[in-house]
């Protein structure tokens, strides 16, 4: 093991592997990043690129033997991918917390909504059924749920899926975490909605003074509550930097794809003006070289060797990091000469 | 065929000089003679199979323990007068006595009819159409109270003339000259019941419509047992049956356990044929047949009441173990089964192409689906060998080896005008599957002389009212040959012989004589016998009977059904009653 | 708004609206099970070309006469219209009905389902002289097969894999293919007849009248008939439990940082048990109208081994009882279920 972390979380090449009939699924592979108290990241990528992975990897919840894990996860000065289930288990709840996407499915159908929180808190609180439901009430108050003595015993069927959002975070803040990982939090919400929850979330983070993660596939959510954005595909990190950096001057041509499909509210949401062509990569037969080679548009500017030769996680500047092969003033041409004039005309 | 029959006579003839030995003729003196048994018949534990058919087996005076029967199905009733199974025409003697029962002796002794209630056989009128029995004194019931004439007159009465008492047979309405009797339930003056009289308290007349010389094998059955009519509650008479017997009713539910205990009101010296060895006999209903076999050979029960025999999985358990097999004993059933061919179906209207039949058929074949010979020995007679006046010939050998006299065959088939065989068809039981499987060895059997079979199956259900037993059908149909059965009420040539083969007795439904023979010679041989009141001439004739419908080849045997019956070690006084075909339950004791 | 209803169970009112129209529903059925019953013994018989006659001949002894044929025709009623046939039959339940014995008539108040064409005995009495060992088996045998089913099925979904997983899963899989009949006679040959531990088949004795023995003699026809279900549930357990271990909110449970013992108890068992209680209920309430196998196997007189025994006696009156008497415990186990279920899982209304 290397020295511990000065950060308040770090990742250091973090690999979470499945051994599954198929094949090994690399669902995070080799995946570095830091964070501090009182700022947030911003994880996005497209659907199983290992963002929900990462999280529960942190939290150790693929701790129960079947996922191989390697590299370090840092925490507050504690490295917890050696560290024992046990002591892990003592830090959830409590010192991390994790919003989960769906939460429909995400809460149990038999247990009121209230009992779900009052559960949580008094794993980590020694206190009496009585005064867990008063902070339940309370919790479920400060999320925004109306009425909260009375809907504190319904169950989640009985919420719409904004309230039930909202007791999600309910529950995950109900023990002031120092890091609160939320996973999509906001999809399937309504506009209106999804400004509230996160609203919500920068409050709570700057009242507790939390680190946060923020996963989402929508980098309009990112880019308003993010300090440092992280890119993500097919289990790497493909770009790092602050939220500037990827709005301003993003590197990777997976970024571009990504802002260039992002929804905006001139557009039809459906409509995208850059879609990525093609599915994303088999995390068991990566494809050779960069995994994004089968569907990038620059990959034949690079003389062969985005197809045979994987590309590093590079800075650029000021700790801006990048993933790809292409010449650094080539990529910034493109950006400038023809992404951004693309974007722009629209 | 013939050395099979040889050696069940040498058995037979074993048996009755054994039993003349060892029992003096009857089995009056009870415990005596029961040692003598003993001392003569070896130690219990060398008994062999077979052992229990010709001698008592484990013979002993020991009294007390708790006799155990179990029986897989529920009884008609436990009504002597409402029941119509071997067994419980066997069982009931526990607590029923009629006016005269079968001698207790293995082998043919056990055939000849004994006073129990009266004091000697009928005395029949010289018009044979009044018979005469006089009851011994001083039979009581188990309440003390004595038994009269008049309870016998209606123990006939209630078993005979009710719609309610259904289960048993009817043969008392049948003979007796009882004009238009509506049945104690119905008239309960019994003065009007006129076919039977009681000029005193002990003495009972039979009036007969027309002479009938087996009368006293009639009153041999339980319903001449005595019922007081303030007794009788009909149908539910079975849960509180008056005993006379050794053993009274302590407890029965219906369908579930019957208990009896020692009746001590029972007198030994009354009684020549029966004893009192255990405290109480229980019976288990509808228990499960296979578990039964099991519990018998693991000693948790004593009888299986049914006395139908081990069970397939059972048998193969005997079969394979030598030890096993000297616990059990394999009487003959009073059951023939066999073939009729159709006198009124071509070709089969023609003698020729029966006897073809008869001597085409591998009768080592047909037997092996009743067990082979643990399950019957080759039948070549209408009678069976515990029949009285059975007499072994045999007018069809199919060969040292019974496996078909093939040229024989292939002569009469040219005599009968069908040298290259013929097509027909044999009904066959469908859910009987020894019975299919006998019709598919019969087919094989035939098939050799060019005679093709087709097997047609019917529901047993209906078998007798709608198929087999309907000459319109049988004829419509033309099923030439039909595979059944038969065993008799009572174990003589009447008995056996009156309903299979009498002309005058086919029926549009419901017929048994379903070769439909009607033969002049056999029709008066009947007669004549019936009315001969000499037992010796008698059987004589009844054996005359057997030989004509045999020549006439519609009748054709597979085995004389047996038994496989299994002598648990604890048994005590054990030995097979020929006319039942099953253990004498009377005797039973159980080693403590 | 979803709000504005009574939060989490059913309020008294709708429960016994429910239960109310479902009994209406019950008796309802009972009485078509009842006409079905009926129409197979007599209108399919009968349209099959069967007379009265030849029905009755099966009530009375070999080679009946004629007469006495005729005489079981009027005193079971056979040549009656099928419908006065029935209305008889319902009116015996609710007025009850007289029956000839022979010198006198029986009386048979309600509900009576009738004499037995058999044996004559009146029917209701004897289901209720049979219902105790049935209860007996039933309940005992569920008791074994759901602790030891669910408990196997939660070890081995937890262990999924392991050689005690696999070897459970064997079993099971011997358990729901050996037929009852197979393993009942092999216990008993073995533990009863050689080992000599229990006693044999036939020996059921009502525990009111020897507790001991009651208990000795049920302990092989339990383990036999449990090792069926518990098989069955072993693996219904085991597979729910897999597919509940799955689940998100046990991802969530285990992320506030409960102990595993807890998740598993408390979050993952529920869900598991939830649809297994249903299946549960249901089982029992057809065990209730007789465990036919495992009765006839170890010759316990129950409802199981009265019906099997009935229909192979074509004993009309006796198989129509059991039929509604089992029929009543469907429906009521159904009833049942279908509460408890309102009651466990807040999601379900009834309705
Ligand atoms: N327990 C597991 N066993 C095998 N493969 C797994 C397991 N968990 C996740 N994966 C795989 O890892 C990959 C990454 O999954 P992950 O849930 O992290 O995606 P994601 O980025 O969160 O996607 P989404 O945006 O759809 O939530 C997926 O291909 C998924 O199938
Ligand atoms: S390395 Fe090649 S394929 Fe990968 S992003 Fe850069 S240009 Fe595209
Ligand atoms: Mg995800």
């Amino acid at each position: 093991m290397t020295a511990p972390s000065e950060s308040f979380l770090e990742l250091r090449d973090l690999r979470i592997h499945f051994p599954t009939e198929d094949g090994l699924v690399k669902s995070v592979d080799g995946l570095s990043f830091k964070l501090d108290r009182g700022k947030t990241l911003g994880i996005v990528g497209e659907s199983g690129s290992g963002k929900s992975v990462t999280s529960l990897g942190i939290l150790g919840l693929h701790k129960d033997g079947r996922a191989k894990i390697s590299g370090e996860i840092w925490l507050d000065g504690e490295e917890l991918v050696t560290a024992s289930q046990d002591h892990v288990r003592t830090l959830r709840g409590k010192k991390m917390a994790m919003i989960f996407q769906d939460p429909l499915s995400a809460m149990h159908p038999y247990y009121s909504v209230g009992s779900q929180i009052v559960e949580a808190y008094r794993i980590h609180h020694k206190v009496g059924k009585a005064v867990a439901r008063k902070h339940a009430i309370d919790m479920l108050g400060r999320v925004g749920i109306p009425q909260p003595d009375r809907r504190v015993d319904d169950y989640p069927h009985q919420f719409s899926g904004g309230m039930r959002q909202r007791a999600m975070i309910a529950m995950a803040l109900s023990c002031d975490p120092e890091l609160l990982i939320a996973d999509e939090p906001t999809t399937a919400l309504d506009v209106t909605v999804q400004a509230q929850i996160l609203d919500l979330m920068t409050d709570l983070q700057r009242e507790f003074d939390s680190a946060l993660i923020v996963i989402t596939h929508d980098l309009g959510v990112v880019a308003e509550l993010s300090d440092d954005i992280l890119v993500m595909y097919g289990g790497k990190c493909v770009e790092y930097g602050s939220a500037e950096d990827i709005f301003y001057r993003p590197e990777h041509p997976y970024t571009w794809g990504l802002l260039g499909s992002m929804p905006r509210l001139d557009r039809e949401p459906t409509e995208r003006l850059l879609p990525i062509k093609g599915t994303p990569p088999s995390l068991i037969n990566v494809p050779p070289g960069c995994a994004f080679n089968p569907r990038c548009g620059y990959a034949g500017r690079t003389r062969g060797r985005s197809t045979s030769q994987v590309p590093e996680l590079l800075e650029t500047e000021g700790g801006h990091l990048v993933r790809c092969h292409l010449p650094r003033a080539e990529r910034r041409s493109v950006w400038e000469n023809e992404i951004k004039p693309m974007m722009e005309s629209t | 065929m013939r050395k099979t029959n040889v050696l069940a006579l040498a058995a037979l003839g074993t048996a009755l000089t054994m039993g003349l030995a060892a029992c003096g003729g009857t089995a009056g003196g009870g415990g005596n003679t029961s040692s003598g048994n003993n001392a003569t018949g070896g130690a219990a534990p060398t008994a062999k199979h077979n052992d229990a058919y010709t001698k008592v087996v484990n013979a002993s005076d020991a009294k007390g323990g708790t006799l155990k029967f179990a029986l897989s199905d529920e009884p008609d009733s436990m009504d002597p007068g409402n029941t119509y199974y071997a067994w419980n025409w066997n069982f009931s003697r526990l607590y029923a006595r009629p006016l005269l029962t079968y001698a207790a002796e293995p082998g043919d002794a056990g055939l000849k009819l004994v006073p129990d209630l009266a004091e000697g056989p009928g005395e029949a009128s010289a018009d044979g159409k009044t018979w005469t029995y006089k009851l011994k004194k001083g039979i009581k019931y188990d309440d003390g109270t004595e038994v009269k004439a008049a309870d016998v007159k209606y123990a006939i009465a209630r078993s005979n003339f009710t719609d309610e008492l259904t289960d048993g047979p009817k043969y008392f309405a049948q003979y007796l000259d009882s004009g238009g009797y509506k049945g104690p339930y119905k008239d309960k003056n019994l003065d009007d019941f006129k076919g039977v009289e009681t000029p005193d308290d002990h003495t009972v007349v039979f009036k007969l419509k027309a002479p009938f010389s087996e009368f006293d094998f009639l009153v041999a059955n339980p319903q001449s047992a005595p019922v007081p009519q303030a007794k009788d509650t009909g149908v539910d008479y079975e849960k509180t049956v008056v005993s006379t017997g050794p053993y009274k009713f302590e407890s029965h539910e219906v369908g579930k356990q019957l208990n009896l205990v020692r009746n001590e009101n029972w007198d030994q010296a009354t009684d020549t044929t029966r004893k009192q060895m255990p405290d109480r006999i229980e019976v288990q209903f509808k228990q499960n047949a296979e578990d039964i076999d099991n519990r018998l050979m693991a000693g948790q029960i004593h009888v299986d009441l049914a006395g139908t025999g081990l069970q397939s999985a059972g048998r193969a358990k005997v079969v394979q173990d030598p030890a096993k097999k000297d616990s059990t004993d394999n009487p003959f059933t009073p059951f023939n089964r066999y073939a009729m061919m159709s006198t009124k179906v071509k070709p089969f209207d023609n003698i020729d192409c029966r006897k073809a039949v008869q001597y085409a058929t591998d009768k080592v074949a047909t037997q092996a689906p009743w067990g082979g010979p643990l399950g019957g020995d080759i039948g070549t007679t209408a009678m069976t060998p515990t029949t009285v006046g059975y007499k072994q010939f045999d007018l069809y050998p199919n060969g040292a080896d019974h496996k078909g006299d093939l040229t024989k065959a292939k002569e009469h088939l040219a005599a009968c005008g069908q040298p290259n065989g013929f097509e027909a068809n044999v009904a066959v039981r469908g859910d009987r599957t020894k019975e299919v499987q006998v019709a598919e060895a019969l087919q094989a059997s035939l098939d050799r002389v060019g005679i093709k079979l087709t097997i047609k199956k019917y529901p047993s259900g209906d078998w007798s009212a709608q198929y087999a037993g309907k000459p319109d059908f049988v004829h419509k149909n033309n099923l030439g040959i039909m595979i059944a059965g038969w065993g008799a009420d009572w174990p003589s040539g009447f008995g056996f012989l009156s309903q299979i083969v009498d002309g005058r007795f086919i029926k549009a439904s419901g017929n048994y004589n379903m070769m439909e023979l009607d033969d002049k010679a056999v029709n008066e041989l009947l007669d004549k016998g019936i009315q001969t009141t000499d037992s010796a001439a008698r059987n004589e004739i009844w054996a005359e009977v057997d030989k004509k419908v045999m020549e006439s080849a519609a009748f054709m045997s597979f085995v004389y059904e047996k038994t496989l019956i299994f002598r648990p070690a604890n048994l005590t006084n054990v030995y097979v009653h020929p006319a039942y075909g099953m253990y004498d339950y009377t005797w039973l004791g159980v080693k403590q | 708004m979803p709000g504005s209803d009574p939060p989490g169970h059913p309020g008294r009112t709708i429960v016994v609206a429910f239960i109310v129209r479902r009994v209406i529903a019950a008796v309802l059925m009972l009485a078509v099970v009842s006409m079905a019953t009926f129409a197979i013994f007599f209108l399919i018989p009968r349209a099959l070309g069967q007379t009265p006659e030849g029905m009755a001949s099966r009530y009375v002894g070999r080679d009946a006469t004629p007469e006495a044929i005729q005489g079981a025709v009027k005193r079971l009623h056979l040549d009656d219209p099928l419908l006065v046939q029935y209305g008889r039959f319902a009116k015996g339940i609710v007025a009850g009905q007289d029956y000839s014995l022979g010198p006198k008539k029986a009386e048979c108040p309600a509900p009576c389902f009738g004499f037995s064409f058999n044996n004559n005995q009146p029917v209701w009495p004897t289901l209720l002289d049979r219902l105790p060992a049935t209860l007996s088996l039933a309940l005992g045998a569920a008791v074994i097969w759901l602790v030891t089913g669910v408990s196997i099925g939660v070890v081995s979904a937890l262990r999924r894999g392991s050689v005690l997983d696999r070897a459970a899963m064997t079993v099971a899989l011997a358990g729901v293919s050996l037929p009852i009949y197979f393993t009942g006679l092999v216990s008993l040959s073995v533990f009863a007849y050689t080992l000599g531990i229990f006693p044999g088949g036939g020996s059921y004795t009502p525990f009111t009248e020897n507790p001991v023995m009651w208990f000795q003699a049920l302990v092989l026809p339990w383990i036999t008939l449990a090792f069926l279900y518990a098989a069955l549930y072993a693996r219904l357990t085991r597979a729910g439990m897999l597919e509940t271990m799955g689940e998100d909110y046990i991802r969530t449970a285990r992320a506030k940082g409960l102990k595993e013992r807890t998740v598993v108890t408390k979050h993952a068992l529920r869900a598991t048990l939830t649809p297994i209680l249903t299946i549960f209920g249901l089982d029992l309430g057809l065990l209730l109208g007789g465990a036919v196998l495992t009765e006839s196997t170890f010759s316990i007189q129950g409802i199981g081994k009265l019906v099997i025994d009935a229909i192979r006696g074509n004993d009309l009156p006796v198989v129509l009882g059991v039929t509604l008497f089992a029929a009543f415990f469907i429906v009521l186990a159904n009833l049942i279920v279908d509460v408890l279920y309102a009651v466990v899982d807040p999601r379900v209304r009834l309705s």
